[in-house]
């Protein structure tokens, strides 16, 4: 006997098997990220009133990767709609597009995006010490715009050694605009486009910080559901290239031969992976990022 | 099967004159069982039934070495201090010249020893082989499948837990030892042992357990799905829902709540690893002081969270431990009284209920968190709805025992002696379920001896009914009767003196996680029938070493019958199901031609039939059509 | 939106399927386009105040919800999909709502607080 229902549908559920399987894995997937965002918000609610960074991601890299997962969302619903019209040739343009997309997307996140964050550095203020720092932090100017206080002060770390050298007493900081000018009511709220850190360099006492790291998972509660869920988002991304490289390799071509609608199939079982992706980054991107 | 099905599948090849030796290659990968050479057929076999005996070695091996982990322990609890004879001579030459010094255990390694024999039992022991090994090997046979859904799939998940199971092992041998902060890993405790300056990032007790973890996790969420599927889609032509065995039913279930439990501790390990790996904080809350220091941590994080998503699954998982364990059961208690199961739709319904309840009990193992009393309301109350449910099984069980013409083979020994196990694990569970009585019971042996009467003499003893009764199916011969019973009857009297005592253990207050085993604890002097809590250990400790002996005539059973065992038909005991159809043992592929399911699963005595068990594949007549109401509602007399 | 049905074994009947797999590719498109503006919105939106905080998160969740519900409905075909696939989502959902409630509970700790 022969496994049934592998490409035809079973009459009473009207489905083929491979269809059932990749419903049922999304299911678990929506657990399993289901479970990590709930963490967030966890995390998030738990969080004491400043303790939440905001504007620390490049927003436009983030919307115009936004937008290549969306791009590459509509190019895998055309390459399977191709199939389904049994025009190969275009199949394979559109199913290249989708590859292309889904390595942007990497490329951006691993060669720009998370480098730029570990070469960013933070320090948290011990609370008795705030005072100190008030020309960096504008923390009066906070409370009267109603404003959660700043309890970090963020930049350019010009003597790295500082980080794990102890014979050396302070950190020599390249200020971002917010910690170089905190009263300008143009900091109040996070800037869209990208501002680099100014030339204004801030001394902070070791003595005086609670905590002081580059922005890594140990960073923050933030950058650790941020590098979590993006990283686990990433190689979910990885994995659905590798799936696409498999079916626009010339063995596609064979599958295609030997019956269409075998490799549509395929291709939309991966598909609906694929869009189960670009669904999670969705919801990754106003979270992290906007709000 | 399906005419159109196999039409698509190999349509003639357009061009097949340019490629006729790819044509003939492609022929050969259709009929891969005849060519196929000994690797892909025994060991990456593709094939359901070589995976369940996979899965099956798998879980038995893992079992074994459980209980001997708990042999060891319970040296240390009977007789604290002293040095174990013989073998504590040997012992620190295998885990490390820290462990067993002269034979005494030190307490990290008696920690290692409780957190690993939890871990491998529940985790590579009974899912193995309750869940995948009878799941694998019955199922698809059972539904009138030729494999499962997804062949390749299947391979993946045991590669995935031989993997995780072999990452379990290997954490042993690490500088340190495997992991010791208990099978629930609760943090801070778990986050920060084995962990900071001095040890290996990755290769100590703690991290590999996360990361074995993560293997077992994906094993059994493709076995799931790949389950799910497989009933859905490949039940044979009329095996309607209501059609369908018992077994069918539990495994469906318990593919859900693994399917759908997991997933949320797969993000609580991930976010454990990354706080011992990458130094975050899910877990530890700022201002964490650890033997008198502030912890340097970024803080921010609960170890409730841990609890929370560690429960929502560890909950469900006690249901996929027992629920494999009573479709085994019903389906041998139907066999062996000659009577169809009674009830077998309010089975069902109970089965679903339990599956749906399972998810919504699960802070009930964290009353002492003091979540509040309205959380605990809510958790307390639908902790005791389940109860109903199981009740119900259990009394449909015992209902189907009346008045059938009981035949006392091994299987239905150890079917049998599973319901008042069952029973007394289920029942002692009650007081644990309200908040008042757990504050006082809460981690004492008491707890212990609840949900190992469970697991133990519950699921472990289905298991074996089971492997007894599918044995012939998967051999074409049967275990020795004899020796089977040699293995039951002390089986079954060490494991009520392992566990009895430990409910009287623990309302004396004895704690579970002693390392001394109460000695140095004054309250373990009181006496109940004469011993004190902790003079009661040593009767324990020697029935759990004298049942680990009464395993030993199971062990050569098993292995002498595959080769030298009484061979017997296709359908030895007389069972009515649609594996029984099949040759023993199925060939690849399993059935010569598809069988159609004309009846329910358990028609056994019906009136007016020559023989006493009517297979499911045997038409209805037109005679019987007349008499079947009296049948299909079988009335407690 | 429907799908686009399974594809006939009869050659005839191949043009007018393929046409109808053209009016769907119309509708993919436009579903693109819809994402890609709904994303534009919901950076811009991020940009106003509402007021609290807790109005801009609700406001651009609620955008994201849409946009996940189009990804799903017309991408993932779940507009017009079987009743089994539902009922297994069904289910999901409730499952993960009980485990975003359990953070709740979690953060809700009557006893800290």
């Amino acid at each position: 006997m022969e496994i049934p229902y592998t490409i035809s549908t079973r009459p009473d559920t009207g489905l083929w098997n491979a269809k059932v399987g990749i419903w049922l894995f999304l299911a678990s997937e929506v657990m399993l990220f289901g479970g990590l965002f709930s963490a967030y918000i966890f995390l998030r609610l738990d969080a004491p009133p400043g303790m939440w960074p905001h504007g620390l991601l490049n927003v436009p890299v983030g919307t115009m990767n936004t937008a290549i997962l969306i791009l590459s969302s509509v190019t895998v619903v055309l390459a399977w709609a191709e199939l389904k019209m049994r025009r190969y040739r275009r199949y394979w343009w559109y199913m290249l597009a989708t590859i292309l997309c889904g390595v942007i997307f990497l490329t951006v996140k691993l060669v720009y995006e998370w480098p730029q964050k570990f070469e960013h550095f933070g320090a948290y203020i011990k609370p008795q010490a705030l005072e100190k720092y008030e020309q960096y932090l504008g923390n009066k100017h906070a409370a009267e715009k109603g404003l959660p206080p700043r309890l970090e002060i963020t930049g350019h770390l010009h003597n790295r050694e500082a980080l794990t050298n102890p014979n050396i007493k302070e950190y020599e900081v390249a200020l971002d605009p917010v910690n170089a000018d905190p009263t300008n009511p143009a900091m109040d709220r996070p800037h869209f486009l990208y501002v680099p850190p100014t030339d204004k360099i801030g001394k902070i006492d070791k003595e005086d910080v609670e905590r002081a790291t580059m922005f890594l998972p140990t960073h923050s509660a933030y950058f650790a559901s941020y590098f979590t869920i993006t990283g686990l988002h990433g190689l979910h991304v990885l994995g659905g290239v590798l799936v696409f490289i498999y079916m626009w390799l010339p063995v596609s071509k064979k599958v295609y031969q030997r019956n269409p609608e075998h490799l549509a199939n395929r291709v939309e079982v991966c598909g609906l992976f694929w869009h189960f992706v670009d669904l999670i980054w969705i919801f990754v991107f106003p979270l992290f990022y906007l709000l | 099967m399906d005419a159109s099905a196999s039409l698509e599948t190999h349509p003639p090849s357009p061009d097949s004159g340019a490629t006729g030796g790819q044509d003939r290659h492609q022929h050969q990968g259709e009929h891969e069982h005849h060519e196929l050479g000994w690797w892909r057929r025994y060991i990456f076999s593709t094939d359901h039934k070589v995976i369940g005996i996979q899965y099956g070695f798998t879980g038995l091996f893992f079992l074994l070495f459980g209980f001997s982990l708990m042999m060891l322990m319970r040296w240390q609890l009977a007789y604290p201090g002293q040095a174990l004879p013989v073998i504590g001579k040997f012992l620190p030459h295998i885990f490390g010249a820290g462990t067993m010094p002269d034979g005494k255990m030190t307490p990290d390694f008696y920690n290692s020893l409780g957190a690993m024999h939890g871990t491998i039992m529940v985790f590579l022991g009974i899912v193995p082989l309750a869940f995948a090994a009878f799941g694998n090997f019955v199922v698809p046979l059972q539904i009138g499948a030729p494999d499962m859904a997804f062949p390749k799939v299947n391979m993946a998940s045991y590669w995935a837990v031989f993997v995780g199971g072999t990452v379990m092992l290997t954490s042993f041998f690490v500088p340190g030892g495997a992991a010791k902060s208990g099978w629930t890993s609760y943090v801070p405790l778990a986050a920060i042992a084995d962990s900071g300056p001095g040890h290996n990032p990755v290769f100590n007790g703690q991290t590999l357990w996360l990361i074995g973890f993560i293997f077992l996790i994906t094993s059994s969420l493709l076995g799931a799905i790949n389950f799910i599927a497989t009933i859905i889609q490949l039940r044979a032509k009329g095996l309607t829902w209501m059609r369908l065995p018992f077994f069918v039913w539990a495994q469906f279930v318990t593919a859900f709540l693994l399917l759908l439990a997991f997933p949320p501790l797969e993000a609580g390990i991930i976010m454990q690893l990354m706080d011992r790996v990458a130094a975050t904080s899910f877990f530890m809350p700022a201002g964490l002081v650890v033997n008198g220091a502030a912890m340097h941590i970024s803080g921010g994080g609960s170890p409730l969270l841990w609890q929370h998503l560690f429960w929502f699954l560890a909950h469900p998982e006690v249901y996929v431990l027992i629920l494999p364990g009573m479709g085994i059961v019903a389906e041998i208690l139907a066999n062996n009284s000659r009577k169809p199961l009674w009830g077998y739709k309010s089975l069902v319904f109970s089965v679903l209920t339990i599956g749906f309840l399972s998810f919504v009990v699960w802070a009930h193992h964290m009353w002492l968190t003091g979540m509040g009393s309205t959380v605990s309301a809510f958790f307390q109350t639908t902790t005791l709805i389940i109860s109903i449910p199981s009740v119900i099984i259990l009394s449909a069980f015992f209902i189907s025992l009346w008045g059938g013409s009981i035949r006392f083979n091994v299987p239905m020994l150890f079917a049998t002696a599973f319901l008042p196990m069952f029973g007394i694990g289920g029942l002692t569970g009650i007081p644990l379920a309200f908040n008042s009585a757990d504050l006082y019971l809460h981690d004492t042996y008491y707890v212990i001896a609840h949900f190992h009467y469970i697991v133990a003499p519950g699921t472990i003893f289905a298991l074996f009914a089971g492997i007894y009764y599918w044995f012939p199916k998967a051999t074409g011969r049967t275990m020795n009767e004899f020796w089977g019973k040699v293995h039951f009857w002390p089986s079954l009297v060490c494991m009520n003196v392992i566990f009895l005592p430990m409910f009287l253990q623990g309302m004396l207050g004895m704690h579970r996680r002693w390392y001394d085993g109460g000695q140095g604890w004054t309250l373990s002097g009181d006496h109940v029938w004469g011993l004190s809590g902790f003079q009661w250990n040593t009767p324990i400790s020697w029935a759990a070493w004298i049942m680990g002996l009464a395993q030993i005539p199971f062990i050569i059973n098993f292995f002498w019958s595959i080769k030298h065992g009484k061979k017997v038909n296709d359908n030895p005991w007389e069972a009515t199901t649609l594996e029984w159809t099949a040759p023993s043992p199925p060939p690849h592929g399993n059935f010569i031609t598809a069988p159609v399911a004309y009846r329910g699963p358990y028609e056994y005595s019906l009136p007016g039939r020559e023989r006493d068990f009517t297979m499911q594949n045997e038409p209805v007549e037109p005679a019987e059509r007349t008499r079947r109401k009296a049948v299909e509602q079988p009335v407690l007399v | 939106m429907n799908n686009p049905p399974d594809i006939s074994q009869d050659p005839s009947e191949h043009e007018e399927y393929a046409h109808n797999v053209q009016k769907h590719v119309r509708g993919y498109l436009t579903v693109g386009a819809l994402l890609l503006a709904f994303t534009a919105i919901t950076v811009a939106l991020s940009y106003v105040d509402f007021g609290t905080r807790k109005a801009n998160i609700a406001i651009a969740m609620l955008v994201a919800t849409l946009k996940a519900g189009l990804v799903a409905a017309i991408f993932m075909h779940l507009a017009a999909e079987k009743r089994l696939i539902y009922r297994v989502l069904i289910f999901t959902g409730f499952f993960v709502l009980g485990l975003f409630w359990l953070t709740f509970l979690a953060w809700y700790n009557p006893i800290v607080r």
